[in-house]
């Protein structure tokens, strides 16, 4: 075979290697996950219990607490990384200040989970311990509360680097018309960026939310691993992603059948997330891009 | 020009007719007192707060970093000697030991994710810039996305399923398969991106000399790209270092040194959530001491990419 | 004569080190079109962008010398009151993409924050869009987005958008660049028909455009004025010899 055949196969079949290796990804989850659709059905998602010793098993505890989790992370999050966004792509565009609150936010991003989750037990939980007393609900530290806290943390480079992006996508043109009226500097984020940002932001917002679904360690450590429905939010608990690392390595037959069923919706919420996310974002720039031209 | 434009202006007389002038004093008269001061200066200082409330938010975010940091660092330091870095852990009980195993074994999955995931990732990249209009190109970009969003807890399941389960237990190798899924698409995305830089004229100066095509991908647009891949590369090791959820039913943990791949593995993240979720007080300034060696590894990493982008960055 | 609605004094601008306007002298008056001419990077942008002091958008300007708007201190106000003001069209139409026509028009009073009734807006929007001689093209497309506009259409949306702001000066940016020749001409034309209401001061690099819709012509070069005068006379018989030089096509 000539040589150029051989390199013209060769990436063609790398690339295909991917798309083969997430059917393979979805087909397995579904085949493992099998024994427990079966068993549960839909109702899988309305259960309260979670029980091994009678193989009884429901996953609403578990939706509740990503939910929840997420939802708390999320709301917290967004005026921080509105803020950034802003900082960086509208007042600050360049100059030292700048400079050092970007790599610290690339730096905030690089820290692995685990050691957050560290952080999170040494020095968030005997926090919130003390809240939870001057609150007074039983003083667990770990649970729905303090995982958001951590999860706050752990989006908020995500969400602002991409409301950054946005940002310094909006036609310095319009803004100029904007100033050419008479309006402040706030009034032309209010009235031009954020409107014209909007989708772009909602993007990154929802691919934040995607990563903070999806995020395991730092949450398994602080959430306090607790299989009943949280009654509250300073409520032990778990989430789809924790309970599956809590559990999954001990876990045989329906146990861990239904776990992979856990997994393979924690796959296609966070498949769905992402694409739509992605889908937005280059939309949003492609639009730009014919703006300048 | 002078009739050129005359006849424009008859052509576009009708079909807009100037509306007829309107007398300065049909004018609406505005009574709003906008130009007033006080409404003047109710806006500067809603501007003034605006901004000075994004500064605040901006800066506080920096908060827990400046916490995380101090944190590691004191009580990262304090363990951190010689004996941590070379020696083995020790049951509790025993004072002393090291983390030996654990820095070996992460060295060991980089090394492995490394081989399966890069001549995959950049060949990969490859096609997506070479043929990156197709629609086999669509599903594969469309495929990288979903795969870097995966939960990787999800991955470590999958794993499980395709390597633990069939050879009968944990193993260094399964780590490092399921790391080198996680690297995959930061690879084939900083590849693509590279690749898609480089002008064309190059490509053609050396298809011009009769080069072969193949020859020129692989002997002159990939040299020249090697920065920008390279850099991608060490992001990727930089995102998959610090993992662990992915290795919790893969590499899984291993207190003693282990060079077969066969067997299971012990890493730093591993290392560190064990010790954080152990009781012992002494295992936890143990979590610390190597949560400051991860950190300084991963945030090395990160800074080597950048360094070489920047130092590297071929000019056209 | 009565007081001029804008008077230019001594007046200099800096990019940096880079002194982009040298002691520049103008007085215009009411109900005029001064035409700013010169060859790209004169300046001539710069001048009017100091007007409504746009520029101090930009970090690294700096200014010296006076600037009035009918004997005001332009310094001396509040750069969101002056450009109040003063309105201004750009060289690329830029119409709001993310508003109706409607609130294209109405957008200064809603920057501004100023709540207006719902009649006091509908008037507003037809006025202006009367006197840009939009209405009849868009009067049952109000509430649509102005984006399937043609260029020349946007750039009268844009011109009602300043309008609609009463402003004592009309500062036109190359109003027409970026637009075809039919476009060109219906702007044009329009800019005659509004000078019975407002003071424009267009920005120009087209000699022809100049000489067809301005009373005064302004010539700057490399950051001089070099002449300044009613324009049938500086286009007959030019004093300066790089006006005539430049009228005649030798540079630029």
């Amino acid at each position: 075979m000539k040589s150029e055949t051989i390199f013209n196969r060769t990436i063609y079949l790398s690339a295909l290697t991917v798309v083969v290796l997430l059917i393979a990804i979805f087909l397995t989850l579904l085949l493992a996950s099998m024994p427990s659709i079966k068993t549960f059905g839909a109702g899988f998602f309305i259960g309260k219990t979670w029980d091994t010793a009678s193989q009884k098993f429901g996953a609403l505890p578990f939706l509740a607490g990503t939910l929840l989790t997420s939802f708390i992370a999320l709301f917290i999050s967004i005026p921080f990384s509105i803020s950034i966004s802003l900082f960086l792509g509208e007042y600050f565009k360049g100059g030292p200040v700048s400079a050092f609150l970007r790599s610290s936010i690339e730096v905030l991003a690089g820290i692995p989970s685990v050691i957050y989750g560290l952080w999170g037990l040494f020095l968030l939980m005997p926090m919130m311990r003390f809240i939870e007393v001057k609150v007074g609900v039983p003083p667990h530290g770990v649970g729905i509360m303090t995982s958001s806290l951590i999860l706050t943390i752990m989006i908020i480079p995500f969400s602002a680097s991409i409301g950054r992006e946005v940002i310094t996508l909006v036609p310095s043109d319009l803004k100029e018309a904007a100033y050419s009226l008479g309006a402040t500097r706030f009034e032309v984020i209010k009235n031009i960026i954020i409107p014209y940002a909007r989708s772009g932001m909602i993007a990154g917002i929802l691919l934040a939310l995607g990563r903070a679904i999806g995020e395991t360690m730092a949450v398994t450590m602080l959430i306090g691993n607790s299989n009943f429905l949280p009654t509250s939010i300073f409520s032990p608990a778990n989430t789809m992603a924790s309970v599956i690392a809590n559990e999954f390595a001990e876990a045989t037959g329906v146990t861990a059948s239904s776990l992979i069923y856990i997994g393979i919706v924690l796959f296609l919420v966070t498949m769905l997330v992402n694409i739509v996310g992605t889908y937005i974002i280059k939309k949003v720039s492609l639009e730009a891009s014919k703006e300048v031209t | 020009m002078e009739t050129s434009y005359l006849l424009h202006a008859e052509a576009g007389g009708g079909v807009s007719s100037p509306s007829p002038v309107i007398d300065s004093s049909d004018k609406v008269e505005i009574k709003k007192d906008f130009n007033s001061k006080n409404h003047v200066k109710a806006r500067i200082i809603k501007d003034i707060f605006f901004k000075s409330t994004v500064i605040l938010f901006a800066f506080l975010s920096l908060l827990p970093l400046i916490f995380i940091l101090y944190y590691i660092t004191k009580n990262g330091i304090a363990v951190i000697n010689w004996e941590f870095l070379t020696q083995l852990p020790r049951p509790i009980g025993e004072t002393g030991g090291g983390i030996f195993n654990a820095i070996m074994g992460t060295l060991m999955l980089i090394v492995l994710s490394s081989i399966f995931s890069i001549p995959f990732g950049i060949s990969a990249g490859i096609y997506l810039s070479e043929k990156g209009e197709g629609k086999i190109a669509h599903i594969v970009r469309l495929c990288v996305v979903v795969l870097q969003g995966t939960p990787s807890i999800v991955i470590g399941i999958i794993v499980y399923i395709w390597v633990v389960a069939p050879f009968g237990g944990f193993s260094a190798l399964s780590g490092g398969i399921a790391l080198s899924i996680m690297m995959l698409p930061v690879i084939i995305k900083t590849t693509e991106e590279t690749l898609k830089l480089m002008p064309y004229s190059l490509k053609e100066a050396s298809l011009a000399l009769g080069v072969p095509y193949y020859k020129t991908i692989l002997k002159v647009i990939l040299p020249t790209g090697l920065s920008g891949i390279l850099t991608g590369i060490l992001l990727s090791v930089a995102r998959i270092t610090g993992e662990t959820a992915p290795l919790l039913f893969t590499a899984f943990g291993n207190q003693f040194m282990n060079y077969n791949i066969l067997k299971p593995i012990d890493s730093l993240p591993y290392r560190i959530f064990y010790y954080a979720m152990s009781p012992y007080p002494e295992w936890h300034t143990f979590a610390w001491g190597a949560s400051f060696i991860l950190v300084v590894v991963v945030l090395g990493f990160n800074l080597i990419a950048r360094g070489i982008s920047i130092k590297w960055k071929v000019q056209f | 004569m009565e007081s001029p609605v804008l008077k230019v004094d001594g007046f200099s601008a800096y990019f940096g080190d880079n002194q982009v306007l040298k002691d520049i002298n103008l007085s215009i008056s009411n109900n005029l079109v001064t035409a700013l001419m010169g060859p790209s990077g004169c300046g001539k942008t710069t001048l009017i962008r100091c007007v409504n002091r746009m520029h101090e958008l930009i970090p690294g300007t700096k200014v010296s010398g006076k600037m009035y708007l009918r004997g005001d201190d332009i310094y001396e106000l509040e750069p969101i009151l002056l450009r109040r003001k003063i309105g201004m069209v750009f060289q690329k139409p830029n119409p709001f993409p993310m508003m109706s026509i409607y609130d294209n028009v109405i957008a200064g009073y809603k920057l501004n924050g100023i709540r207006l009734g719902k009649d006091e807006m509908d008037r507003i929007v037809e006025q202006s869009l009367k006197e840009s001689a939009l209405w009849n093209e868009v009067k049952d497309a109000l509430h649509r987005k102005g984006t399937f506009l043609s260029g020349g259409q946007q750039q009268r949306l844009c011109i009602a958008r300043a309008l609609a702001m009463n402003p004592e000066i009309l500062l036109l940016d190359e109003p027409t660049s970026a637009l075809d020749p039919k476009s060109t001409a219906h702007i044009e034309e329009l800019i005659v028909e509004l000078k019975k209401n407002v003071t424009m001061l267009l920005v120009t690099h087209n000699i022809a455009q100049a000489a067809r819709v301005s009373d005064f012509t302004a010539f700057i070069y490399l950051g001089d004025l070099v002449e300044f005068g009613p324009t049938e006379k500086m286009f007959t018989v030019p004093r300066d010899k790089r006006t005539e030089e430049y009228l005649t096509g030798k540079f630029g």
